[in-house]
């Protein structure tokens, strides 16, 4: 074998494990989703195999999964914009941070040694009626009586954002990590306030980072479905949940399979649009 | 254009003082450099000038007026830093513009003076581009740009130098000094390289751990140091135990074993208070190395050996046994430099030799 075959295989060779990986728990399966979503489940609740439209005629055509589908999109953008907003400020002071960097991004890490699960329902005990925030607001005297703060939109969100905000910090500090801080020496000798400094030229060299969390905690934040299970009303269904409905609750996999592949093409094209705009190098950049 | 004064200039960081109380004056439109080694405090003082620290105790004033308190975004300083510091999301004509932004400076003038300061570091094509597509000396040049176009009171160079290759470190070394003629603007220059310092400045100013050495042009930090450090920072030299036998107008007369007693000029001697134990210093390309059986006359001489040969082309540098110590000599090489372990006879004038305190420790 020649030297220039070999070398020309070797990172073939070595991406094999992951590509097989890739292949057998990603890529087969998702071709089961494709076929799945165009069988039927017929009244007595066996799967009809065939080539039937009539899971996506429904998906496609009921206005309640548009509904959700916008719902769950809305709540998205909203979880990354406030994990936007109260991010930026922490990764910026972990970055800035001379000694105890490597303790900050510790504590930051500390969350995910805890399921995600649990963390999520630790709110019913801060915020359930009988819960932490109501009894000290019924020893205080300030409520006769306990309110209901869970179950509800704000709630979902609060929880997304609990679980995305590392996510959406880590981000954007790699990126102002890697920010030379004499540039912002620079700018001030040659006149700019640090804040000007700051708009100038930390900003714009860290919109990476921050375009790379966003994505991260939007997809994330769209295909969740145990926050609003946990967290939300009856009315608070996302995507997934309809999607996990179907599959697990009705065992109709047909209609579930089409349900999920439909949040798959809406997300992938909103990727695709962000990638448009943002650069998909730009985005690698900020995650490495 | 303004000079720079620091007064009785102190600087702690927690526990460790990094500036022990300083005074340096630097008039206007001098070209003067903070040399030392690296922990020196040189670059703290630099970046006190610059506003980018605040002196634990004293003054700094720029033009004769306290800037203590006023914030770096307002001393009109150009500076530039050592890895350049040059914004990356921006392009060259963009960088060197960004000074002039808050100047207010008419927009329909911006153009013009981009272009002017970009002629000036001979990089007149390059304003579309981004840094990153510069080599390193071109965007030394357009950092240059940057803090010479908003016409500064005081430029500050913080080992401007370093981050480049020896033969681009010495193009750039005399580019440097040429714009700084040109332009007549006060300027600190930090530096660690001892041939920077002698070749660009007007006046060096020597640090050893924080404290200042030796103030004086070139000629008289090199030829008269003033202490030990400075004398073996600023290339190498010899330090012989001696004694101070008499003191006067004409000079000193050092016993120094075992070449004798050897006058030396006044002002090479001035440090010397009166008669007790002193040193002699002596450069290592004043010390002569002679074959065994010479001995010309005015010089003072004594027999050693030659312990090893740096040979480096047009000069050599030999390690000479001479009893108990070892010496260097630096000599230009005529026909063929003499052997390892070679008997021979070395010799210095007294002239070229200067004497300090013995200092202690």
């Amino acid at each position: 074998m020649s030297v220039e075959v070999r070398e020309a295989r070797q990172p073939w060779i070595l991406l094999s494990p992951a590509l097989t990986a890739v292949a057998l728990l990603l890529l087969v399966p998702l071709c089961f989703i494709v076929v799945y979503s165009f069988w039927l489940r017929t009244a007595t609740g066996a799967d009809q195999p065939g080539f039937y439209l009539d899971n996506w005629a429904e998906a496609l055509t009921d206005p309640f999964y548009r509904d959700i589908l916008l719902n769950t999109l809305k709540i998205a953008a909203i979880t990354t914009l406030v994990c936007a907003v109260m991010g930026y400020p922490s990764a910026y002071f972990i970055a800035r941070s001379r000694g105890n960097k490597a303790i900050l991004l510790l504590l930051l890490m500390l969350p995910f040694w805890i399921s995600y699960i649990i963390r999520t329902m630790s709110w019913i005990n801060i915020l359930g009626v009988s819960g932490a925030l109501n009894g000290f607001l019924l020893w205080t005297g300030i409520v006769g009586e306990p309110i209901q703060m869970l179950y509800n939109e704000a709630t979902v969100i609060l929880g997304l954002v609990h679980f995305l905000l590392p996510f959406m910090i880590l981000n954007i500090f790699v990126s102002l990590d890697g920010i030379d801080v004499t540039l912002e020496d620079a700018a001030n000798s040659l006149g700019a306030t640090r804040w000007e400094a700051f708009l100038q030229v930390t900003l714009p060299l860290s919109l990476p980072g921050l375009a790379a969390g966003g994505l991260l905690c939007f997809v994330l934040g769209a295909g969740t479905y145990i926050t609003p299970l946990v967290l939300g009303g009856p009315t608070d269904a996302m995507f997934a949940n309809l999607v996990f409905e179907a599959i697990i609750t009705q065992l109709n996999w047909p209609l579930g399979s089409a349900l999920s592949l439909m949040l798959l093409v809406v997300l992938g094209i909103l990727v695709a649009i962000y990638n448009r705009y943002l650069g998909m190098a730009q985005l690698m950049k900020g995650l490495g | 254009m303004s000079s720079v004064t620091l007064r009785n200039v102190v600087k702690r960081f927690h526990k460790f003082t990094a500036v022990h109380k300083t005074s340096i004056e630097i008039p206007d439109g001098a070209f003067v450099t903070l040399l030392g080694p690296s922990g020196c405090g040189k670059t703290t003082n630099l970046r006190m000038i610059a506003g980018l620290l605040d002196p634990s105790e004293g003054e700094i004033l720029i033009g004769g007026k306290r800037v203590n308190d006023v914030p770096i975004h307002k001393r009109n300083l150009g500076i530039v830093f050592q890895n350049y510091a040059l914004f990356p999301h921006k392009t060259v004509a963009e960088n060197v513009a960004f000074g002039l932004k808050y100047r207010d400076v008419p927009k329909s003038e911006i153009a013009g003076r981009v272009q002017k300061a970009l002629d000036l570091v001979q990089l007149p094509h390059v304003g579309e581009r981004y840094p990153k597509a510069l080599s390193g000396g071109q965007q030394q040049r357009i950092a240059l740009a940057r803090a010479i176009v908003i016409e500064p009171d005081v430029l500050l160079l913080d080992e401007p130098l370093s981050a480049l290759d020896a033969n681009l470190r010495e193009d750039m070394r005399v580019e440097l000094k040429r714009i700084q003629d040109q332009i007549g603007v006060t300027t600190v220059f930090v530096t660690h390289d001892q041939s920077e310092a002698l070749a660009m400045s007007d006046s060096i100013v020597v640090m050893s751990a924080g404290r200042v050495e030796q103030m004086g042009a070139p000629e008289e930090v090199y030829n008269n140091p003033a202490s030990e450090f400075v004398a073996n920072f600023l290339g190498a030299s010899n330090m012989l135990p001696a004694a101070c036998t008499a003191t006067g107008a004409e000079g000193a007369t050092l016993d120094v074993a075992p070449f004798g007693s050897v006058a030396v000029p006044a002002e090479k001697a001035q440090r010397l208070s009166g008669p007790g134990p002193a040193q002699l210093v002596l450069r290592a390309e004043k010390l002569a190395v002679l074959p065994e059986a010479e001995a010309p006359p005015g010089l003072l001489t004594a027999p050693a050996r030659v312990e090893t040969v740096d040979y480096q082309g047009q000069t050599v540098r030999y390690f000479l046994r001479l009893g108990d110590r070892q010496l260097q000599a630096i000599n230009m090489i005529d026909e063929r430099p003499f052997e390892q372990g070679a008997p021979v006879r070395i010799g210095f004038r007294p002239k070229d030799a200067s004497a300090l305190p013995t200092e202690t420790k």
